[in-house]
């Protein structure tokens, strides 16, 4: 009873609050390092080189009034950036922290679609929010933003079959065990598929380059325009948690999960003083910098481009990824 | 007879999947919005897929979720070829009320 | 007792959400109430100790089939109600009828092949030489399965060339 509901529930509670509180304060890494970018300061006033800015901003966002458009549907425009936020926390379950068993909630056999399937879930928070708004611009910026992420949706996962085939199992912990025997971070025997899974993982949650259905200059706001206060502090949480899942999958895939660099070779053993799950984090932490310093360079896609790279680039690719991997599997 | 009611056979799932079908065929029959009719075949597939899945659990034969896997690709091919018609239709005619879907050219 | 409990909630909900689909006024909110169903047949899935299934179901069914019904829906709906409720060609009770006589039959069906002797046992499965679920299937989709498998991939091609043909703009 108490190691198969208590823990778990222990564990759930943690990393809920966990997730919770790095995604607020990703809101405020991310301006920061933008600052940066650009050779200004960022949020200075509030807290200690503005630090305490990431609690300033939910506190106004949940002090804002709650607006809903006045022939909009209720139950769906309540129910659309709940739909957005739930699939990106229910992905953490399955993702390894650690080394122990302490550090991941579970560990199931197919860990991995498990991921694909619940983050295309996340799709529908953005088709309602657009429909339920009954406002022109939500609705197409909406139907834009779904047909995106469909789209690298199928990139993705086809690069992730190559994976699988490397990796010779679905579950997450199973694939860093085989990078431990390996000996070798799959970042190096598959870079094709690490460069694919980091494009397709930033188009599917609509960061830039390729986030045109939030370009305020293009759409007005995109999807979530008609929505304010709260809801509107959901979907951008659901944008931040999605981006974290990104770069927690890249790390366990490619990067060796919790493992050292090297984790064969016999020299490096002084390195196992650093526990496991800072190996994790730190990991994701460089994954996340990378994103936002992506965003803070890049320009925006336009649409059809967007819709060329996914349909016309990413999918030929990993489709000779997934056939160039199983030749060579057989091969040796 | 408690016994029945608390032991979960094949039989069970059996009677959920016929009342699922059965809902199905509700849909079907009685709506006249040609995408609800869709999807309630689309119920009536998943009926028939939890029928499959709990007898291949109980013979302990793996071919019975091949079978759903087969039967959920032909879903998917289905629903894409029977959306495009509607959509095909619906530009010529406004409409998707399936009473008024019944001439071969206008 | 675990499976009791979750069999009877989830079939409850499975077959409550099934009859919001059917009976819904809005055509959004049958989409909605379809994704949900499905959600739970996937977790139904999962206590038949077929979790490859389940995910699929999520991935491909929900994930994806009623993704595409949601933006025909949307591309369709644009202009007014397209159900009267009140509608004189509607035939609902000979349609409750039918359902109803469907449902009897197969529960006598149920009932019948239930309370007869088994026969004798269908041989099950060779002993396979994977273990789990996944690899499972993958062989027998690999090995016993593989034309069918083949044709499949087939069926799905020419499924998506029609699709894009019939649904394209005439231009």
């Amino acid at each position: 009873m108490i190691d198969t509901v208590i823990i778990p529930l222990l564990k759930i509670a943690v990393l809920l609050n966990a997730v919770l509180v790095s995604v607020t304060f990703m809101t405020l890494l991310e301006r920061k390092v933008i600052a940066w970018a650009q050779s200004r300061l960022g949020p200075m006033r509030v807290g200690p080189y503005g630090v305490l800015q990431a609690i300033a901003d939910p506190i106004k966002l949940i002090l804002k009034e709650d607006i809903t458009p006045a022939r909009a549907d209720k139950w769906m425009f309540t129910l659309a950036p709940i739909l957005s936020l739930v699939p990106a926390l229910i992905v953490f379950s399955v993702v390894p922290f650690g080394g122990d068993e302490l550090f991941y909630i579970t560990d199931i056999n197919v860990g991995l679609l498990f991921i694909i399937s619940v983050t295309s879930i996340g799709v529908y928070g953005i088709i309602l929010a657009g429909w339920a708004s009954n406002s022109k611009y939500p609705l197409l910026a909406s139907l834009r933003a779904s047909a995106q992420l469909i789209s690298y949706e199928i990139a993705v996962t086809m690069t992730l079959v190559s994976v699988t085939l490397t990796a010779g199992t679905l579950s997450m912990v199973g694939i860093v065990e085989a990078q431990q025997e390996a000996g070798l971070w799959f970042g190096f025997v598959q870079p094709v598929a690490f460069v694919l899974v980091l494009i397709g993982g930033l188009a599917e949650t609509n960061r830039a380059p390729f986030d045109m259905p939030e370009a305020e200059q293009e759409l007005t706001g995109g999807f979530h325009t008609e929505y304010s206060g709260m809801r509107f502090a959901l979907f951008f949480l659901a944008e931040y948690a999605n981006m974290i899942v990104i770069a927690a999958v890249v790390t366990v895939l490619f990067w060796g999960g919790w493992l050292r660099p090297f984790p064969s070779v016999e020299i490096l053993g002084f390195l196992d003083l650093i526990p496991s799950w800072i190996w994790f984090f730190g990991k994701m932490f460089v994954f996340l910098y990378l994103f936002i310093w992506i965003r803070a360079t890049l320009p925006r896609y336009r649409y059809d481009q967007l819709m060329r790279i996914g349909w016309k680039v990413l999918i030929p690719v990993a489709i000779a990824n997934i056939v160039v991997t199983g030749v060579v599997k057989v091969l040796l | 007879m408690i016994d029945t009611i608390l032991e979960i056979t094949p039989a069970h799932y059996t009677i959920l999947s016929a009342a699922l079908f059965s809902i199905g065929v509700v849909g079907v029959l009685v709506r006249r919005n040609i995408i609800i009719i869709f999807m309630a075949i689309e119920l009536m597939l998943n009926a028939v897929n939890i029928n499959l899945v709990a007898h291949a659990r109980q013979l302990e034969n793996m071919v019975g979720q091949v079978f759903v896997v087969f039967i959920i690709a032909v879903a998917a091919a289905e629903a894409a070829v029977g959306l495009g018609i509607i959509l095909a239709f619906f530009r010529n005619k406004e409409t998707v009320n399936i009473d008024e879907m019944n001439v071969m050219r206008w | 007792m675990g499976e009791t409990i979750a069999f009877y909630v989830l079939s409850f909900l499975i077959l409550s959400l099934a009859i919001m689909v059917v009976t819904a006024r809005n055509t959004v909110h049958s989409v909605i109430f379809l994704v949900m169903s499905f959600l739970c047949v996937a977790v139904l899935y999962v206590v038949l100790r077929a979790e490859f299934l389940a995910v699929i179901q999520v991935l491909v069914y929900a994930g994806g089939i009623v993704v595409l019904y949601l933006f025909v829906v949307m591309l369709v709906n644009l202009s007014g109600e397209p159900e009267a409720h009140e509608d004189p060609r509607r035939l609902g009770l000979t349609g409750l009828a039918l359902a109803g006589a469907v449902l009897l039959e197969l529960a006598g069906i149920v009932v019948y092949s239930y309370s007869r002797e088994p026969s004798a046992p269908v041989a099950g499965a060779a002993a396979s030489p994977v273990q789990g679920n996944v690899e499972q299937i993958g062989w027998l989709l690999y090995t016993d399965y593989l034309i069918p498998f083949e044709v499949a991939s087939v069926l799905l091609l020419v499924a998506m060339v029609g699709a894009i043909v019939l649904a394209r703009r005439e231009l």
